[in-house]
């Protein structure tokens, strides 16, 4: 049992477990320049919430953040992720896996510059193997839940950081992932942006069946998080919990419902 | 997914238009280069085409169709004395220096023919009468001879006509026939007269007899009755077929290939001269040329899509359809360069045939093994990407 863990109480009477990974050890280089960048970590997320990596730069949280994503092998210890443990899979598998289950939203959004936003959205369909005309219909459909059904035919860079934003959102729920693993979702918006995104990120978390794990070192929007896992030289230090604040503004600036 | 893969190539305009160009320009040197270098080749063998007997029986050490070692004259009695051979005629052939009616001298390819039967003669005449061939003094001339031999071609009236007299040796040849022929190596143009007035034009020699051309008796094939004349002898008995033909022995079935003088003289060139360095050389600078450019290029696109790339993976999408989406995208520019690549040679061709210089010949194998170099090209541009994409871990995507 996870000692930082036993101090939180659980976020609901009967949570369903996600995520839980217990001992996890990760290190980079070798010899004299071996960095222990993971040290002992456990770490658990609960279907409904949102849960915040939270911690200064170069504590951990991008790599254990890979680690629960299946990108990035560990040193040591055990991942399971709804009951699969991931480093029983094979590259195959997890590839897969990845596929199926985790949407993700990229601190630089990651968004293809020569397609329009709805092929970018449409990719994770793709993926899976939908046809390409359903996938864009799809993806269309998810670019409206954002507020942006309007725009599908322009390029990323006509959009603005928020919306760009936005649509790595939509596609990173077009195919309905149970999991959502954001990399610092804000660091490159504004605070007004910021906001309307992470909105958008209270929204899915409430969708039934789904969690969103937030790897953030920006304290504006703790709020929204239903706990924090504070990182600090490669360890879990402290593992809060808080109601989750939702502007009054977004339930009428959006109206999204992200499950189908 | 192949259509993601030609818009996200598509959409990096410079990139795109840097492939295509380098794959343009590596096929249209590797087609141009290749052609002109069959062209030339074919031009060797040029005597072969325009005096078009089935057999050439010539001195033993000769080893290719522009190569003379004079004959004896009662050689053509041997060959006609071998049971294999329907009919064995004399042939002369040779440069010779013509005099214009201005003073000028150009260089001509004689060929002297027999003159009861003509074996030998120009296949298409354009104007005359081939038999007149027998009056005294007559010469057929081929098309390049016009340009050649008038005294101001630009100038339709003073272009060389029937009728008209130049001198050979000091000696008048009478045009009589205009014909269609192949150019010569040596870029003169062929001059067709009898063999006796070929040895008057010609300053005399011990022994002239530039070959005997021969044809198999009935039921007989080219190999075969070229290997009895051999036999029976002891001169060169070369069959003539085009370049590389076999030909199928109808008597046992099997394909067999004798002596082909086609061959043996490009060949010669091929062994003997400079030429297939140089034109090769040109060749592999193409090749070089594309692949510098194609993979440098191609490494640079996948490079600056990398982080999209491997947002891709981390997404769940699998190596295997990655590759084949950068496979996709090389062999597109790649087809796309050809095309044009091909274009341009056609019309570079098109250029060479309307005025009949340089030599080119495309056989289809040329553009069909361009289009494999190139495809080795985009397979090893696609190959770098791959092995580049393949060690990028998708967890550097969440690095910013």
């Amino acid at each position: 049992m996870n000692p930082q863990w036993s101090s939180v109480p659980d976020p609901s009477p009967s949570p369903k477990l996600v995520i839980d990974a217990s001992g996890i050890e990760k290190s980079f280089g070798d010899g004299s320049s071996r960095i222990h960048v993971l040290k002992n970590v456990n770490f658990q997320a609960y279907i409904g919430e949102i849960m915040m990596l939270v911690g200064p730069s170069g504590c951990g949280k991008t790599t254990l953040l890979s680690a629960i994503a299946g990108t990035m092998g560990v040193d040591g210890g055990d991942i399971i992720v709804f009951d699969n443990e991931l480093g029983k899979m094979s590259g195959a598998a997890l590839t897969r896996f990845r596929a199926k289950n985790i949407g993700f939203i990229f601190q630089q959004f990651n968004l293809i510059p020569t397609l329009t936003v709805a092929e970018n959205v449409s990719v994770p369909l793709l993926i899976q193997g939908l046809a390409g005309g359903k996938a864009l219909k799809r993806s269309r459909e998810a670019l409206e839940k954002v507020g942006l059904g309007q725009r599908w035919k322009e390029r990323p860079n006509k959009l603005s950081g928020g919306e760009q934003q936005r649509v790595a959102i939509a596609r990173a729920l077009v195919h309905d992932p149970p999991l959502v693993i954001c990399d610092e979702p804000t660091a490159a918006l504004d605070a007004k942006n910021g906001e309307i995104v992470l909105d958008l990120f209270s929204q899915v978390a409430r969708s039934p069946g789904r969690a969103v794990i937030i790897v953030t070192h920006d304290n504006r929007i703790f709020s929204y998080a239903d706990r924090i896992s504070h990182m600090d030289d490669g360890e879990i230090v402290e593992v809060t919990k808080q109601s989750r604040t939702t502007p009054p503004h977004f339930e009428h600036e959006h109206t999204i419902a992200l499950t189908p | 997914m192949f259509s993601l893969a030609l818009k996200m190539l598509f959409g990096d305009t410079a990139k795109y238009l840097m492939l295509v160009a380098g794959l343009f320009f590596a096929t249209f040197l590797i087609v141009q280069q290749a052609s002109v270098f069959c062209g030339l080749m074919r031009w060797t063998t040029a005597t072969l085409k325009n005096v078009a007997a089935p057999i050439y029986v010539v001195e033993e050490q000769v080893e290719q169709v522009n190569e003379t070692n004079p004959m004896r004259d009662t050689d053509v009695a041997r060959v006609r004395s071998v049971s294999a051979v329907r009919w064995a005629m004399p042939l002369y052939s040779g440069i010779q220096r013509v005099r214009l009616a201005d003073g000028s001298f150009k260089t001509v390819q004689l060929v002297g023919i027999d003159a009861a039967s003509l074996a030998g003669a120009p296949q298409r005449m354009v104007e005359g009468n081939l038999k007149d061939l027998r009056l005294p003094n007559t010469v057929v001339i081929d098309e390049l001879a016009i340009e050649r031999l008038s005294v101001d071609f630009k100038d339709p009236a003073k272009r060389i006509k029937i009728g008209d007299s130049f001198e050979i040796n000091d000696i008048e040849a009478r045009v009589v026939g205009i014909c269609q022929a192949m150019r010569s190596f040596t870029g003169g143009p062929y001059i067709w007269t009898t063999y006796e007035r070929a040895l008057q034009y010609t300053p005399p020699q011990r022994k002239m007899l530039s070959a005997v051309i021969a044809a198999p008796g009935k039921g007989m094939t080219m190999d075969q009755a070229a290997a009895a004349i051999e036999k029976e002898t002891g001169l060169r008995a070369y069959v003539n077929r085009d370049f590389g033909k076999n030909e199928r022995d109808v008597t046992t079935g099997k394909t067999t290939r004798y002596g082909d003088f086609n061959t043996a003289t490009v060949w010669w060139y091929v062994k003997n001269t400079g030429i297939p360095i140089s034109f090769g050389t040109t060749v592999v600078i193409g090749f070089i040329v594309g692949v510098a450019i194609a993979c440098q290029t191609f490494y640079a696109f996948v490079l600056d899509n990398l982080k999209h790339l491997g947002a891709l993976k981390a997404m769940g999408m699998s190596n295997f359809r990655l590759s084949l989406m950068l496979i996709f995208q090389a062999f597109t520019v790649g087809i796309i360069g050809f095309g044009l690549g091909l274009l341009a040679s056609a019309a570079f061709a098109m250029g060479a045939l309307k005025n009949g210089q340089p030599p080119l010949y495309m056989p289809w194998q040329i553009p069909v093994a361009a289009f494999a170099v190139i495809q080795v090209i985009c397979m090893l541009a696609a190959l770098m990407g791959i092995i580049r994409l393949s060690l990028y871990e998708p967890a550097m995507v969440f690095r910013a």
